[in-house]
């Protein structure tokens, strides 16, 4: 790749020194992006997108924000009524994370679609789910931080999940809580780490964009780049493209910020933790549902909490479960089917971690959680063996059938 | 802002709008953009400003009634304290008798001063300096050369109407907004 | 690929975010209360009430807030609490510098220690908070046969129920069903979780007198107290909905901006 010439004097003597224009020059310009991505493929930079605006809204927030257990939950009400936009910082940090999630949760969908994470890109899906995990901590800390009703319980509830560990269990929670209860000590390390751990995010998203640009973006034909008349430099294509996709995002949410800034929270979550009483109905925020049903469905403590964590840890291992060649769903017609019903099951597990583990709703998410897990551990294997795909396209640019099924 | 594509030719080369329209329509977006993303960065910037309820405690009421002539009493104005002293004729009379051309910081005390009530001085105690606290509150502090304050930090001399006489700080103590609600009470801001 | 793409990636979008608010009001309307002798067989019906608050161009209705300041610091105050909210904030009601300040001084506040380091009580400022009726938890436990009277600033947004929460427990009382026997020190109220109340029913005709000459009655202050707690809970929804509407129209004409530019930059490609 030859390094473009530069013609402004400053940029040269930078440029000697930190050739920081030539790579920005070679992943605008000359890193071939597949000409055929659609709309799916913009939820990655929209994911980048809202990290930034938690990161930003997060700082700004920890600036007026009390980590004490007298302080924390007036702190923040201070920061809704007296700072000045301290509402708006709040409410865009709070739906913020909603946003982040569902951004994301549609980024792992489309890859699971498009067969993004087979070969070579395992590593690309590998870090993801990292990042993922890394979310869903952050996020979890973060919920504890304003120390209402639903931050203190959801906190005990979740912490506790490592007492069912045999014999240390009660140990582990004990160190992890710095305490007999969710306390002060707790709320104090769960705002450090919760500080950290974005920072933590972005240097693995740093890495997952390196793994990306290794082999280049999957496309909804899931086949290599044959040729040139196959990619379209990145820029000017797909800036204004994920531009386009910040500015939809970014409207639907400032409508919801707007105008319905709690619908995605718990009213419980308004009334001062009080560990002597726990709220009727404890419940996540709704993108932890899935995973507290599957928690719920199994009828034992330690088999509950390894199910829950076996849930996104199959998601590491799911290019070896999926051993089929073909990447796009568009080509498996068996597969195409699976997906949805995984996602409709992922919408069940979502309702039934959403109502009280009793009646229906036990029954309905044992069959969802027994499906999810047979979607990966027995489906797909059985796919890759079994499922007949339809002839893929010669190349991006020339999509007639190749009559050949590799 | 755009190149042409390397297509491979079987594309219309052109049916849309032509350069003119193009351009602006770039432009525009471009600077809906910019204006955007700056009025954006802007509550997050005023949100360091100080809060409502900072805001709320600007203003102080203080009763004197109990400070005797001679005494001083600090009390806390936004957080800084504030030095009000009830002083003697004689401090009075030092403190009008200065010739304004030998002060560095030229004022009459009577600028600095309710005419009404010039035994009365209300004065921010935050040397002009640095922002150390002067001595001269208590009765057993330095009060330096001129009788009224003296910062122990980096050597200002300020007189019995609280003006900068000796020492780095280049200006005089500043009198805060103040006004005598009732015969004994002080409002400061 | 265009249109379709985009309709489905905002599709896509738009039903998680469906799904992340229904998981969570599914989760509290499955809060129902099983068959009691208790569980009322007629519900007292509470007026279908529109608030001026609700709806994208939503404000409050600031003399009936003030109003039910009034009601609140008649009635409310003497059991419950109002932590969040200080006299400076009538001011968004549009109470002027004067008004607040009188208000403040009907009430007494600790001092800061005086120079022989005792506490006394001071005239409340306009920056001061509504002074608490209990000093501590135990002390309105013990006040009040074991019940906490919960703190009002919130009480709009901390129930599943939000702003139809206060009419309906101020309205849900009446005779107990026959076979439900309530404790001496309770009320039957039948929006109350469990039907059970230590609260008596606090509004009566005529319980205050308002300054503007409206006849206090029962009706009136539900609807202005509830004004007043929504405003307390929310003191700056007006900048937010009135700031949301100008972010959003900027927003959109940015988006159809951008989507015609991306039109434009991809017209040779497709």
């Amino acid at each position: 790749m030859s390094s473009p010439e530069f013609s402004n004097p400053i940029v040269r003597w930078i440029e000697y020194r930190l050739p920081v224009f030539s790579m920005l020059h070679h992943e605008m310009h000359e890193y071939p992006t597949p000409r055929n991505l659609n709309y799916m493929w913009n939820f990655g930079s929209l994911a980048g997108f809202m990290l930034v605006v938690m990161i930003v809204s997060g700082i700004v927030l920890s600036m007026n924000y009390t980590a004490h257990v007298d302080y924390a939950f007036a702190s923040v009400e201070r920061i809704m009524r007296d700072v000045d936009y301290g509402w708006l910082v709040r409410y865009i940090h709070m739906n913020g994370a909603s946003f982040f999630f569902i951004v994301v949760y549609i980024h792992i969908f489309r890859g699971l679609y498009y067969g993004s994470y087979k070969a070579p890109r395992e590593l690309l899906w590998i870090l993801g789910v990292v990042i993922l995990l890394l979310m869903m901590a952050t996020a979890f800390m973060g919920y504890v931080l304003p120390w209402g009703q639903m931050s203190f319980w959801g906190a005990t509830v979740i912490t506790n999940l490592f007492s069912a560990i045999p014999l240390i269990g009660e140990n582990i929670v004990t160190w992890l809580w710095g305490g007999f209860t969710v306390d002060n000590p707790t709320l104090n390390r769960f705002f450090s780490l919760h500080f950290l751990l974005p920072f933590v995010i972005a240097g693995v998203v740093i890495l997952h964009i390196a793994a990306l640009h290794q082999h280049g973006s999957n496309n909804p034909l899931g086949i290599d780049i044959k040729n040139k008349g196959d990619t379209l430099p990145f820029h000017p294509y797909y800036t204004v493209k994920d531009l386009f996709g910040v500015g939809l995002l970014l409207t639907i949410f400032m409508a919801v910020v707007s105008y319905a800034p709690n619908y995605m929270g718990h009213p419980d979550n308004y009334v001062e933790a009080n560990p002597l009483v726990t709220p009727a109905h404890i419940v996540p925020e709704w993108y932890f549902l899935p995973f507290y049903a599957i928690l719920r469905a199994v009828p034992d403590k330690l088999g509950g909490v390894i199910a829950m964590f076996a849930a996104i840890a199959v998601l590491f291992v799911l290019p070896w479960l999926d051993r089929s060649p073909i990447r796009s769903a568009k080509f498996r017609p068996v597969y195409f089917v699976l997906f949805w019903v995984l996602l409709a099951d992922c919408i069940l597990l979502g309702f039934c971690g959403a109502n009280p583990a009793e009646g229906i709703w036990v029954v309905l998410s044992r069959i969802g959680t027994v499906y999810y897990f047979a979607h990966f551990i027995i489906l797909l294997p059985l796919l890759s063996l079994y499922e007949r795909p339809i002839d893929l396209p010669l190349s991006i640019s020339n999509p007639s059938p190749s009559g050949s099924n590799a | 802002m755009s190149e042409p594509v390397h297509a491979d030719g079987h594309h219309d080369a052109d049916s849309g709008m032509d350069e003119g329209r193009r351009d602006f329509l770039f432009m525009a977006t471009g600077a809906m953009a910019a204006v955007g993303t700056a009025a954006a960065v802007w509550p997050f910037l005023s949100n360091l400003r100080p809060a409502a309820d900072t805001l709320a405690l600007a203003s102080t009421e203080v009763n004197v009634a109990s400070v005797g002539e001679g005494q001083s009493i600090t009390v806390v104005w936004r957080g800084k304290p504030t030095f009000i002293r009830h002083r003697t004729s004689k401090e009075i009379t030092e403190a009008q008798s200065v010739n304004l051309s030998d002060l560095p910081d030229p004022q009459a005390d009577s600028e600095r001063v309710k005419a009404s009530d010039a035994k009365w001085l209300v004065i921010v105690g935050v040397c002009t300096h640095l922002g150390c606290i002067p001595l001269g509150q208590k009765t057993g502090d330095a009060k330096g050369d001129y009788d009224g304050w003296f910062c122990p930090c980096h050597g200002s001399h300020y007189d019995t109407s609280g003006r900068i006489r000796k020492g780095p700080a280049p200006a005089n103590l500043a009198v805060p907004p103040y006004e005598f609600v009732s015969e004994n009470i002080i409002k400061i801001g | 690929m265009n249109l379709k793409s985009i309709s489905s990636s905002l599709f896509a979008g738009i039903i998680l975010l469906a799904c992340s608010g229904t998981f969570s009001t599914i989760a509290v309307a499955a809060g129902a209360q099983k068959e009691s002798a208790c569980t009322p067989r007629e519900l007292p019906a509470i007026p279908e009430r529109k608030w001026s608050f609700q709806g994208i161009f939503g404000h409050y209705d600031h003399d009936s807030a003030l109003r039910g300041f009034e009601v609140y610091k008649g009635v409310c105050a003497s059991c419950h609490s109002l932590n969040l909210f200080a006299f400076r904030n009538l001011a968004a009601l549009g109470a002027t510098e004067e008004e607040i300040k009188g208000v403040a001084q009907e009430f007494e506040v600790p001092a800061a220690p005086n120079d022989d380091g005792e506490i006394v009580a001071r005239k409340a400022l306009p920056s001061d908070h509504f002074p608490k009726p209990y000093p501590n938890l135990k002390a309105a436990a013990a006040a009040n046969g074991g019940a906490i009277p919960p703190d009002l600033s919130l009480i709009v947004k901390a129930r599943a129920d939000l702003e139809a929460h206060v009419p309906k427990i101020l309205g849900g009382y009446m005779t107990p069903p026959a076979g439900c026997d309530i404790p001496e020190g309770r009320y039957y109220n039948a929006y109350f979780p469990g039907y059970q109340i230590s609260m008596a029913p606090p509004l009566l005709a005529d319980a205050v007198t308002y300054n503007d000459g409206t006849p206090a009655t029962v009706e009136q202050m539900t609807v202005d107290i509830n004004n007043f707690l929504a405003f307390v809970a929310e003191p700056k929804l007006e900048e937010r909905k009135q700031t949301g509407l100008k972010v959003l129209i900027f927003l959109i004409i940015l988006t159809v901006l951008l989507y015609l530019a991306k039109r434009e930059v991809w017209r040779k490609v497709h």
